[in-house]
């Protein structure tokens, strides 16, 4: 059960049991929504971006515990970063996941997504919800519905 | 939602006891794949539904044709390709006697279910199907027996109509009949469920939809391997089932129509083996069964489904029945007692298929738990996204039985599953 144990850890159960920012953000100016059809997980972000930074970011979805526990530490490890700062956490983050490089200091508590790499079909939970961040970064500033 | 618990689906008695005659640690013998180790564990394969595994025979065949027979059918006067034409030719005849089927001309080769359905959207469907027509289907359909007539009613401008189910997953009879009307043209509807494992009451539907001249396709995709089908006596007019789904190889499979039905209706695809004669001006079609047969078809997976025919006769498919019933029955009993688990899919009519979900676990959770210990089941929509949508599930978690699994490995699911729930607790 080591492979295991190592994917399940403590901390990321907890934050699948207990999202945190899980929430819509009513004064969020961008938006973006993540689907992956192979599991039926949807994740969307919300992202107030103020002068390339962070001021604030949710999600809202239903998915498996890796990506409800991804999204829940990614949202409360980028608040207050800068969008430079962001890409290249994702990039450390992608290659954690991937098993392509170790835990860089900076990623901080995502370091414990390191399990995922023995599952190579549970990478996409791990980066759906980055995929979205992106995408919402991409997006058109604009204050989001949150109806 | 009242879902009937699988102690009450016991209560109700339709199970038979174990059948003494299937010999199943010996069946298993005749399947190379069991094998394979997982992880260093023994493979529990529950992941019948998606696909079943191959008996050595089948697999043989298969190597046999390409070293010993192997060449183009149905265009050679040379003595390989007589011998291919009529392996291929004789394996028809078998899927003609396993369907009962009055005659061979009735049996296509396709290349799975999918494509049986939409050979008859494309023929039969573009035929007689037009603006303001109705085609009716199940809300448990599988998405190949949803989209090719969502494709149709959009071109044709004709309404798809979907008969509800209850919250056991059976099919609403009484609204199935009120649904019928002079504008239906077609049903088409699932024989035994790849999602909530439902025995659908495909006779008594087909006779209501003949009350009103509507023909009928049942897709008998999970059905072909686990009940008996006689496609006669259901009188049905279209008939698909996937050879990989049946043991035998992947991309092969088989459209049963009414010769009468399918000689009025147009070719599918051009090409070659579909034609009498060709000229620039006018081509005059084939012949049934091969005018529905354009191409070199798949010979080594047609002549090897015959071959699994042979052998799941072998063992009889009413043997097959009884003793999957009994283990269904056992797993239900099994999982029923676990804490947090729900069933999806509890039709009185029921084979192979134990869907569930366990609350506040993700159906992918499970499976990646479930195949660390070498356990192979599916999880997720299961192609059937409209049935998780009526559960309000997101996904679930499925463990399918065949004729090879058995209790023990059903008690490794079971502890198992406890796993899940003690990492998940
Ligand atoms: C009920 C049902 N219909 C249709 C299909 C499609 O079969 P195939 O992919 O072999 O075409 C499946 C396969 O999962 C099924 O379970």
């Amino acid at each position: 059960m080591s492979y295991l144990d190592d994917l399940y850890q403590e901390i990321i159960l907890d934050h699948s049991k207990k999202p945190r920012n899980f929430k819509e953000l009513s004064d969020a100016n961008h938006k973006a929504d993540g689907y992956n059809p192979l599991c039926g997980d949807k994740v969307s972000v919300y992202l107030k971006l103020e002068d390339g930074f962070v001021e604030d970011i949710s999600f809202m979805g239903s998915g498996c515990a890796i990506s409800t526990a991804s999204a829940s530490l990614m949202t409360q490890t980028l608040k207050g970063k800068s969008l430079g700062e962001i890409e290249t956490l994702f990039k450390n983050f992608h290659n954690l996941v991937t098993g392509k490089s170790s835990a860089s200091t900076e990623l901080g508590k995502l370091a414990v997504f390191h399990g995922v790499s023995q599952f190579p079909v549970r990478v996409k939970c791990a980066t759906l919800v980055w995929h979205t961040l992106q995408a919402a970064i991409k997006s058109k500033p604009e204050t989001v519905s949150t109806e | 939602m009242i879902v009937r618990t699988g102690q009450q689906i016991i209560a109700s008695g339709r199970y038979q006891t174990l059948n003494p005659w299937l010999e199943v640690e010996k069946i298993r013998e005749d399947f190379p794949i069991f094998k394979e180790k997982i992880y260093g564990k023994p493979l529990v394969y529950l992941d019948n539904a998606a696909t079943t595994q191959k008996p050595q025979s089948v697999i043989d065949a298969t190597i046999h044709f390409y070293s010993r027979d192997n060449s183009n059918i149905h265009r050679g006067v040379h003595l390989l390709s007589q011998r291919a034409t009529e392996a291929y030719e004789h394996a028809r005849v078998k899927v003609q006697r396993f369907l009962n089927a009055a005659e061979s001309r009735e049996i296509i080769f396709v290349r799975s279910v999918t494509e049986a359905i939409n050979l008859v959207a494309q023929t039969y469907g573009r035929k007689h199907v037009e603006a303001g027509d109705e085609v009716l289907i199940s809300a448990m359909e599988h998405h190949s027996n949803i989209v090719p007539w969502q494709m149709l009613c959009e071109e044709k401008g004709a309404a798809l109509r979907v008969i509800p189910i209850n919250d056991d997953g059976e099919l609403l009879l009484e609204e199935y009949e009120k649904l019928l009307n002079s504008q239906t043209r077609l049903v088409a509807v699932v024989h035994l469920s790849n999602a909530l494992g439902t025995i659908n009451p495909v006779k008594e539907i087909i006779e209501m939809a003949h009350q009103w001249k509507v023909p009928v396709l049942v897709d008998g995709a999970q059905a072909a391997a686990h009940l008996e089908v006689d496609v006669q006596d259901l009188d049905c007019d279209f008939y698909a089932f996937s050879g990989h789904k049946l043991y035998g190889p992947t991309g092969v499979g088989i459209l049963y129509g009414k010769a009468d039905l399918l000689d009025s209706l147009p070719p599918y695809q051009g090409g070659g083996d579909m034609i009498r004669s060709v000229t620039f001006e006018k081509t005059i079609y084939n012949v049934l069964p091969y005018k529905f047969e354009a191409g070199t078809p798949n010979v080594a997976g047609g002549i090897g489904l015959g071959v699994a025919i042979d052998y799941v006769n072998e063992i009889g498919l009413s043997n097959i029945a009884a003793y999957e019933n009994e283990l269904l029955s056992y797993a239900t009993e099994q999982l029923c007692g676990i804490p947090r688990l729900r069933f999806i899919g509890t039709a009185h009519q029921k084979a192979s298929v134990l869907s569930f979900v366990i609350e506040g676990v993700h159906a992918h959770d499970v499976g990646t738990i479930l195949d660390q210990e070498g356990i192979a089941v599916r999880t997720g929509h299961h192609c059937a996204q409209p049935v998780m949508a009526r559960f309000q599930v997101p996904a679930t978690a499925r463990a399918s039985v065949a004729f090879y699994n058995t209790r023990d490995e059903i008690d490794v699911l079971v502890k198992a599953i406890h796993k899940v729930i003690e990492v998940f607790k």
